[in-house]
């Protein structure tokens, strides 16, 4: 039963993408989003029957689909692995993606290419699933591209526009680098234990030396760091805002930038041999918090500014990673995705409300014009800014306190010190779009609404997500969650810490978290003409972090310039050299047809001509015979005779 | 008894006979004769054997042979008949047109 609810929650969205894909053009849009979501609807279903088994067995599902590929001593199966981790990502990701779904019913009503939109969608939903679900690296590793490829296919969505197709690539071209450290991981993989099955890999983990084990984590990590958009391959997560909001929410929030997250809890049993690539995996997660949350402080669209959160955030699942607090990493993800993605469904309802008005500085005083909106944003900000009791606070405390009762004190300060930034910059946030004067122009101004029906009550069920999610893992380190994940990630807390320093830490967040509010509030409530001076203060330093410490220039420099430059070389190269060399080829042959063409006109023609005509002069003669004497008739039938009694004869002696 | 060799001979000398006549002569009902003579001469032949062997096939055969030969010369004279109205002449040599 278990089994066959596992086989079918892909098995909905794919049978939606077939459909949708297929003749969506045939049918309305109305039947292509219900289509849509109630795949979604009936995934998620199937999930809650598998995770109410799970619940209640505790022991992991493995359905083998088919046998895929075998020969020699690989066998590979095309096969699902549902474990305690995997129920968690799987009701995430159908959770969140059906209320998604919902919202882009109202989000996209309108558009055009609202079947495609719908179809690349549910791809990205049969992608997700298969990521999260395979029981071995290749069906990870499809899902893995899957993914990519809808999130290149969604942020592209609106690719008459020349900035958004200019995103999709580069966010595809950006994952290329990390999907090629993940396949060099596989090969490793491959080569070192003959199999791609979870289960047996771990089971045979403890085999491996240090030094091969840092080396499959290290290559792991690119990948994870190329599709997390972890530094230094984050800067592609930003870009793919040029998508619709949904999409930000969906893919580049909630569910694909968590797999990098996903892959290495599941497989932590790897890193935990390598204490090198779990403090690399540690140092950039601390690094990308700290830095994406500084680029936060500055930008001035609203989706880039949640953008960069995102990768902040990511950075601290990463740090959990890296510290061995992969229960807190996962908690986190959880949390965040339920956050995030009510940011950005927010978000996208302030666009949608302005018409399409993107800058902060063009939007303020929309909290009494958007109401529902307004608070909805707000609980996400509570939630994310780390005050308790809501859902960002328990998770990114239980990584801080990870960090500190561990002591590794140089994250924890990173990851501190971003806290306070995230509560700095998301307040910011909160305060230039909602509150004070309103910046809009007349136009937009009297047009602004509210969002319809459709797309607030999915707003609602996540803000309440964002308010209770927390509560799963409480008390810290022993809460629901944990001893539900402790089979797949162990129990990170075999420190006992005293109750007191919890509290004490616990504190210390909040109150990180409370000033970075009060920061925000005295600079853009209190004092409103205080950022200015500040940013004339520091102008250098404002300067960088407006063009994100202008990376994105470096990498041009540093490689797509030269990328471009050598792609001209090898075109001047194709066109002169190999290009000549066709064209010789192409002369030559043209040059030994023309021969042969001669050839055949004057040769074999003549040949056949010369037969034909030999025949025809043997036939003149040959037709004297028949004189139409009858004398010469009967000669010839009496010589016939005589010649055939002759040859008779002839055999008879024989 | 006179010996088979001799009944072989007759029939024999008959067949060149008429052969030649086929052959050499240019008038169309003498043409026509001379298969005649050939036709007996092959009844000469099978009433021998017929005879040697003691078997009544062969002059069975014979019977049918000399049938044939009277419907043979009732149509070859017709034909001769309808030639010569059209032609005036029994000259097989004139009636060369059937050739290419």
């Amino acid at each position: 039963m278990t089994d066959l609810l596992i086989k079918l929650i892909p098995l909905f969205p794919i049978l939606a993408v077939i459909l949708n894909g297929l003749v969506g053009r045939r049918y309305s849009h109305e039947l292509a989003h219900r289509l849509a979501w109630g795949s979604v609807g009936l995934s998620f279903l199937c999930t809650i029957g598998v995770f109410a088994d799970i619940l209640r067995t505790g022991t992991p599902h493995e359905v083998i689909v088919y046998q895929w590929i075998f020969g020699g001593e690989l066998t590979i199966n095309f096969a699902y692995l549902v474990d305690s981790l995997t129920c968690i990502m799987l009701l995430v990701v159908t959770g969140v993606g059906l209320l998604i779904h919902i919202y882009s019913v109202g989000y996209m009503h309108g558009e055009s290419g609202f079947t495609r939109f719908f179809t690349y969608m549910n791809l990205f939903m049969v992608s997700m699933l298969l990521l999260v679900m395979g029981n071995n690296y290749l069906v990870l590793f499809i899902g893995w591209e899957g993914v990519g490829l809808c999130s290149y296919l969604l942020i592209g969505y609106y690719y008459d526009k020349v900035s958004a197709a200019k995103a999709a690539s580069k966010a595809f071209v950006v994952n290329r680098i990390g999907d090629a450290g993940f396949l060099l991981a596989i090969f490793l993989i491959i080569v070192n234990f003959k199999t791609l099955d979870y289960t047996n890999v771990f089971a045979q983990v403890g085999q491996l030396s240090p030094e091969m084990a840092t080396a499959i984590a290290l290559c792991l990590l690119v990948g994870a760091v190329g599709k997390s958009a972890q530094l230094p391959l984050y800067t592609w997560l930003p870009d793919a805002m040029e998508g619709p909001t949904p999409v930000s929410a969906l893919i580049h929030a909630a569910t694909m930038v968590t797999a990098g997250v996903y892959m290495i809890v599941r497989n932590h049993a790897i890193f935990d041999l390598s204490p090198t690539a779990m403090t690399i995996v540690g140092i950039i997660g601390g690094l990308t918090a700290l830095f994406a949350a500084t680029i936060g402080l500055v930008q001035t669209d609203i989706k880039r500014v949640l953008a960069y959160s995102t990768v902040s955030q990511l950075g601290y699942m990463f740090l959990g990673c890296g510290i061995g607090a992969y229960t807190a990493a996962i908690f986190h993800l959880v949390t965040h995705a339920f956050f995030k993605a009510l940011l950005f469904l927010t978000a996208g309802s302030v666009i949608h409300a302005l018409s399409g008005e993107q800058d902060i500085r063009k939007m303020g005083g929309l909290n009494t014009k958007i109401p529902w909106t307004y608070r909805l944003f707000l609980i996400g900000t509570v939630a994310i800014a780390g005050i308790p009791p809501l859902a960002g606070f328990w998770s990114k405390d239980e990584i801080l306190a990870h960090a500190f009762t561990h002591h590794h004190y140089l994250l924890y300060s990173m990851a501190a010190i971003g806290a306070l930034l995230t509560s700095f910059y998301m307040f910011r946030l909160t305060y230039l779009t909602f509150y004070g004067t309103s910046r809009m122009d007349h136009h937009t101004e009297a047009h602004v609404h509210e969002s319809p029906m459709v797309m607030i009550a999915p707003l609602m069920a996540l803000g309440v997500l964002s308010i209770l999610g927390g509560f799963l893992g409480f008390p810290p380190e022993h809460g629901w969650f944990h001893q539900f994940l402790a089979p797949v990630s162990g129990t990170g807390g075999e420190h006992e810490v005293s109750t007191g320093l919890m509290l004490m830490l616990m504190m210390i967040a909040t109150g990180i978290a409370l000033l970075g509010w009060g920061l925000a509030h005295y600079f853009y409530s209190a004092n409103l003409s205080a950022p200015d001076r500040l940013a004339a203060q520091f102008h250098a330093g404002y300067r960088i972090l407006l063009n994100k410490y202008y990376v994105d220039e470096l990498y041009d420099l540093l490689w797509v310039e030269p990328t471009k430059k050598l792609g001209l070389l090898l075109d001047w190269f194709d066109r002169t050299v190999i290009d000549g060399l066709v064209r010789i080829v192409a002369r030559l042959a043209g040059l030994i047809a023309a021969g042969s063409t001669w050839a055949e006109k004057h040769i074999i023609y003549g040949g056949i001509n010369v037969v034909g005509y030999g025949n025809h002069l043997a036939a003149r003669q040959w037709r004297q015979l028949q004189s139409g004497m009858v004398h010469h008739y009967a000669a010839i039938i009496v010589a016939g005779l005589f010649l055939l009694a002759f040859i008779i004869q002839l055999f008879m002696q024989l | 008894m006179i010996p088979l060799s001799a009944y072989i001979a007759v029939s024999a000398v008959l067949f060149v006979t008429g052969l030649l006549g086929v052959l050499i002569r240019r008038n169309f009902i003498i043409v026509l004769m001379s298969v005649e003579i050939m036709l007996n001469a092959a009844n000469i032949n099978l009433i021998a054997f017929s005879h040697y062997l003691e078997s009544m096939a062969g002059q069975l055969v014979a019977l049918f042979i000399i049938a044939i030969a009277a419907g043979e010369a009732a149509v070859g004279l017709a034909i001769i008949i309808v030639v010569f109205r059209g032609k005036i002449s029994t000259n097989v040599d004139e009636m060369n047109v059937l050739k290419w």
